[in-house]
């Protein structure tokens, strides 16, 4: 390396077969302390992702392994919202926007790009702001930013509604699914064959919220939380605070991520958001079902600019189940792996999903698909 | 299979091939349709003939534009064939309202790419179609060529092969993706766009006889060995250190959540190589101004047979898939 850092450092330092060695033979002195089996639910798909893409679950001891959690936005969408997106987008006058991961999920009359090949008008951005372009190169159209995302991304949206407020533009309206990562851990944890032992905190989430989100786990449920970044070298990292909290009779929110996370978070971020939204009483959640205030909503101070309402006489509120078959409800709590599943591979693929998570690359059964189990 | 086509029909991967066979070979497929090589062989092993469309946006990138890439295209189809590219046919389609200082410009492109192939156009077709038909101007060319060396297959590969590729990949499809409207990544990246001939004629005069050779375009690397795997039933295993990638397609799949194996390449190749020649094509590659980043990135098992396995430095493997669906960055 020389003395400049640079961006690549960034992520290959935090790739560094070294390092990760190293991590992982502390983690294995750590592990052969242990008196019973740790099971981990890493929350967030970037990080199904990072332990699948470099195979970190194949260097884990015996006795720790890895839960994937529901922390995938698109996967965790009820089919029913799914369906909203495409019947806003088949509307003669609307323009249907959101970002990339929406475009293969399908609803019960087909996927977004099923919506596109038929005639609608879909635009895939890569931040909410271009919106603002689509809105004015189409004065006559109605733009409908369709929000999807955990506190990620949900500032990004907060920005564009800021936007579009003070710019009073008329034809940007919004449709929100914006979900929370805390009340799905909670529901997860309620039940009482949930298998977690411990949390691998998400990323980028954190960065907007903080770490002080995760403060109820060891206090209310006794379960370690660490909050990780997404390399290799952090999610070996994270694994061995966590087993050394669990060895040391410690049980606490620890942040690894600490680069980029703090315990308050972005308040600004925080502060934009609550000025725009606010918590819906309820939400579907695919694989999982109902969690009371898991999701984002606009203030009703915003109501004119809500495309859940303006539309509400041409858009579903009945619930869809997913296919009897599918088991991803057994997965995100832990009790199944995504080969157990009898559909897995076979009747349910990632360009056929029947359940969440084969649904986007960050689903635990689409990265299982993708990347093998070369154990 | 959908209703209507989508955009993931063309990517080059699983989607695509699922229309190629279920569609078009189902419709007229025959025994050398169906070998599924770069290009044709035909006339008892002495041609090689080949088609290919180009309607790439932006047509003007960094590093080439639609002119080049379409004489490279079809001209690096029959060179992977170990043939030299001769004739050539060139059909454009043109929106009514498109700049005649930008045609003057793909056209000169078309020509000095020509030159370098030592390959002349013999037949042409001009369609001008009004406004909103096309995108700017779409480009095809068909070309046949010389068979240099006879056998060249990708139905063939077998443990006694090694994999090789040209040079680090990904470039064209990052390069595009960085030049596209939407996207504001300021870059030095250059398409690798090149004409590939002339370095395979150094290949072949050195005496190397591949077993197989393939330009990774669309579906990049990773299609390429998912594809060869599977015509020769055999597992291909790559050491991902060894893969060569330059600084700034990392950071664009960074940025965009991509993977450099799933990228176009329009001037880098893979080859499979017989393990006693591998040194000596290295060394005739590296010599070559395209080929100064030649690398042995795999070798041929049996462990997963169809499969491609990508192995870690960290001791760990996993499967390098066909790509599927549109490539869109992720969310978070």
């Amino acid at each position: 390396m020389n003395d400049k850092l640079t961006d690549k450092d960034l992520f290959e330092g935090f790739r560094d077969p070294k390092v990760v060695g190293y991590l992982k033979e502390e983690i294995d002195k750590e592990a052969a302390k242990l008196d019973k089996p740790l099971r981990l639910m890493e929350v967030c798909g970037g990080h199904t992702h990072t332990i699948m893409k470099y195979g970190l679950n194949q260097i884990m001891p015996k006795n720790i392994t890895f839960i994937h959690g529901p922390g995938c936005p698109v996967c965790v969408m009820p089919k029913e919202r799914i369906d909203h997106a495409y019947i806003l987008s088949m509307q003669p006058d609307v323009i249907l926007v959101t970002l990339g991961d929406m475009i293969k999920v399908p609803g019960s009359n087909g996927s977004l790009q099923d919506a596109r090949s038929k005639g609608a008008d879909v635009r895939f951005v890569y931040s909410p702001m271009d919106t603002l372009g689509i809105a004015a190169d189409n004065p006559k159209k109605k733009i409908i930013f369709f929000a999807i995302g955990f506190e990620t991304t949900t500032p990004m949206t907060a920005a564009l509604i800021k936007q579009v407020e003070n710019l009073k533009i008329k034809n940007i309206f919004f449709h929100i699914n914006h979900i929370t990562v805390p009340e799905p851990m909670r529901a997860l944890l309620a039940d009482p064959a949930c298998q977690i032992d411990g949390f691998i905190g998400p990323s980028h989430v954190s960065v907007i919220t903080g770490s002080k989100i995760y403060e109820p786990f060891p206090a209310e449920y006794g379960k370690p939380v660490v909050v990780a970044g997404f390399e290799p070298v952090d999610v070996m990292q994270s694994v061995l605070m966590l087993v050394k909290q669990v060895n040391e009779g410690r049980c606490a929110v620890e942040t690894e991520y600490t680069r980029s996370v703090t315990r308050e978070g972005n308040t600004t971020a925080q502060n934009m958001i609550d000025h725009y939204l606010r918590k819906r009483s309820h939400f579907r959640w695919r694989g999982i079902g109902d969690i009371p205030e898991s999701a984002l909503e606009l203030r009703p101070e915003f109501e004119h600019l809500d495309a859940e309402k303006i539309y509400a006489d041409i858009l579903p509120t009945e619930s869809i189940d997913d296919h009897k078959l599918c088991i991803c409800g057994d997965i995100l709590k832990g009790l199944a792996k995504p080969n157990d599943c009898k559909v897995f591979g076979t009747a349910c693929k990632p360009s056929s999903p029947l359940g969440s998570c084969m649904v986007s690359s960050e689903g635990a059964c689409s990265a299982y698909y993708k990347y093998g189990n070369l154990l | 299979m959908n209703q209507t086509i989508q955009l993931a029909d063309g990517n080059g991967g699983e989607e695509n091939n699922k229309l190629i066979n279920a569609i078009f070979f189902e419709a007229y497929g025959n025994d050398i349709l169906r070998k599924n090589e770069d290009a044709a062989v035909i006339e008892e092993g002495t041609l090689a003939f080949t088609t290919d469309s180009f309607t790439i946006s932006p047509i003007f990138f960094s590093g080439g534009d639609i002119g080049k890439i379409s004489i490279c295209g079809t001209c690096n189809d029959l060179a992977m064939m170990g043939a030299k590219p001769t004739y050539l046919t060139c059909a454009v389609m043109i929106e009514e309202g498109f700049a005649m200082d930008d045609l003057k410009r793909i056209t000169a492109s078309i020509k000095t790419e020509l030159a370098k192939n030592g390959a002349q156009i013999v037949s042409g077709d001009t369609k001008i179609v009004p406004k909103g038909s096309v995108d700017k101007i779409f480009i095809n060319t068909s070309g046949v060529g010389k068979i240099a060396h006879k056998g060249i297959s990708s139905n063939n590969i077998s443990e006694n092969d090694v994999i090789i590729v040209s040079g680090d990949i990904g470039r064209h499809g990052a390069a595009i993706f960085a030049n596209r409207e939407g996207i504001d990544i300021s870059t030095t990246l250059q398409s690798d766009c090149a004409s590939l001939w002339p370095v395979v004629e150094k290949l072949l005069s050195g005496g190397i006889t591949p077993t197989a050779m393939r330009d990774a375009t669309r579906g990049g690397v990773a299609a390429v060995l998912n594809e060869w795997s599977k015509q020769s039933k055999i597992c291909i295993e790559i050491d991902e250190v060894t893969v060569p990638i330059c600084d700034e397609v990392k950071g664009i799949c960074e940025l965009l959540g991509f993977e450099a194996y799933n990228l176009a390449n329009e001037g880098t190749f893979v080859l499979a190589v017989k393990k006693d020649q591998a040194e000596q094509a290295l060394h005739i590659l590296r010599a070559h101004e395209l080929g100064q980043n030649a690398t042995i990135i795999g070798e041929v098992t049996q462990r997963y047979t169809e499969r491609v396995v990508l192995r870690s430095e960290y001791g760990t493997s996993r499967f390098l898939d066909l790509p599927t669906g549109e490539l869109l960055p992720r969310i978070c």
